[in-house]
């Protein structure tokens, strides 16, 4: 399915190219009352906060600090996601031009292109799509290749490395949009949400709005993964139902107990609940739900919920940058607890100590990391509680023990 | 800087010496692992010189007291 990013030629072509992308779209235009337009797109940030991005705009247009610049972040380092370095192989001329405009529209004169090193394919349509802009537009590029790492993506993590070659989190404030590449109001915004500010500034608020189901507006990029016939990029109309974008993506393979919504920032559902969803940034966040970075992993019916999240919990404490005390020492120990009760020889206290760390981590480290797997924890500790206790308690599980009979 | 304050922390600054929760137990008890847990809001006016004690003893510079946000 491809209604506006995903537009034009199919994936299979590679990327659009620099001539082909102006004859379907046109010349870019002015910046003028972009901003304005932007605000009333309601559009926000893709990369996993849903920030207003009219918002972060303006406050970074409205620093005195010096000559603004625009971080475009492509570094992604979910592994469940594949959006970022998809559209950036596809169609890295959106992400350019969405750049431009932000530049343009915040008084920036530089760009930074920054992306993932082990994203060679989109590293390579990035370096291509560059070469093929006028020279005007090009000695304002430049592309910068982050090492792979969960954080590296982060904004302050990005502007670190930027500055200082060393991709890990800073204390803030300052905040990037106060003080960020070289020491200047930096706008880092991830690479989904310029290619939308793109097509925006082109075909403006009204269309995008009337591109979303229901009261939601626009689009959005979504990996799906896990019980479906195998991971696929997809654009959705925002407020879509969480199961025609599944099925979209060729339907579920298996029974599924659960939906992983968000990637491993996110948070556990019950199936019976998810597919009812509206993937509708505002509507979710009434159910303390966010779509993240676009991610929908449907758990097949033979894995073990709480084997996939003490995987995940492993993976986010080897992740940790290891610079604050609560994410290091914390998820460190959750990871623990987590995997012993998973792997059926938990010892007394376990499931408790990690019922308790998963409501102290919030709002404890210099970046969310450790918010995120606290909150992905807290919603397997409800999801799968019947499953945790059972592993726990009984040293049994289900999907273990229901295979080991079967076979 | 107005009489609604809060303690700050510089969490990457922070080594977990415990010297804070010692001087202004009211506000700062230390988790499993040592590091600070604040207790959200506005600093009542009767521990505030314990507060600013706290901040000036912290050996990592990595307390300090600044204005309650709205939002941050």
């Amino acid at each position: 399915m491809s209604i506006a990013l995903l537009a034009g030629p199919p994936a299979t072509q590679g990327m659009e190219r620099f001539s082909a992308h102006q004859q379907r779209l046109g010349e870019l235009p002015t910046a003028s009352h972009l901003i304005d337009s932007i605000e009333q797109s309601t559009l926000r940030g893709k990369g996993g906060a849903a920030f207003p991005v009219a918002t972060k705009w303006r406050s970074v247009a409205s620093q005195r600090s010096g000559t603004p610049i625009v971080l475009a972040n492509g570094g992604e380092g979910e592994p469940l996601s594949r959006k970022d370095r998809m559209l950036m192989e596809q169609r890295p001329h959106l992400v350019i031009d969405g750049a431009m405009l932000a530049a343009a529209a915040i008084g920036a004169d530089d760009v930074v292109l920054y992306v993932g090193a082990e994203h060679t394919a989109a590293i390579q349509a990035m370096q291509r799509a560059i070469s093929e802009r006028p020279s005007t537009t090009r000695s304002k590029l430049r592309l910068v290749s982050a090492p792979v790492r969960y954080v590296s993506g982060e904004e302050t993590a990005a502007v670190h490395f930027v500055n200082d070659g060393v991709a890990l989190p800073t204390s803030i404030p300052p905040r990037p949009f106060e003080r960020g590449v070289d020491g200047r109001p930096t706008l880092v915004q991830n690479v989904e949400t310029l290619a939308h500010v793109a097509l925006i500034a082109r075909f403006g608020d009204e269309w995008y709005r009337s591109l979303g189901v229901g009261t939601a507006s626009g689009t959005t990029l979504v990996t799906v993964g896990g019980a479906v016939p195998q991971t696929v990029l997809i654009e959705i109309p925002q407020g879509m139902m969480l199961a025609d974008a599944v099925n979209a993506a060729g339907g579920i393979t298996s029974n599924s107990d659960a939906v992983l919504l968000g990637g491993y920032f996110g948070s556990w559902v019950e199936s019976g609940t998810a597919w009812g969803l509206s993937l509708d940034p505002d509507a979710l966040r009434q159910l303390g739900l966010s779509l993240g970075c676009g991610v929908i992993a449907v758990l097949p019916s033979g894995r073990c919920g709480v084997i996939e999240t003490a995987r995940i919990l492993a993976y986010l404490a080897h992740e940790s940058a290891r610079q604050c005390g609560p994410c290091t020492f914390g998820l460190r120990a959750i990871s623990a607890s987590a995997g012993r009760v998973a792997g059926l020889a938990s010892t007394p206290g376990d499931l408790e100590h990690i019922q308790r760390w998963a409501g102290l981590l919030a709002g404890r480290g210099a970046c969310h990391h450790p918010d995120g797997a606290a909150g992905l924890l807290a919603s397997a500790l409800r999801v799968f509680a019947g499953e945790f206790l059972r592993h726990h308690n009984d040293r049994r599980c289900s999907i273990v023990h229901a295979a080991a009979v079967a076979s | 800087m107005s009489d609604r304050v809060t303690l700050g922390i510089d969490r990457i600054k922070c080594d977990g010496h415990g010297v804070c929760a010692d001087l202004v137990p009211e506000l700062i008890e230390l988790d499993d692992w040592g590091y600070p847990i604040i207790r959200a809001g506005a600093i009542p006016q009767s521990v505030l010189p314990h507060a600013r004690r706290a901040v000036s003893g912290c050996p990592t510079l990595a307390l300090r007291l600044q204005a309650l946000a709205v939002r941050r």
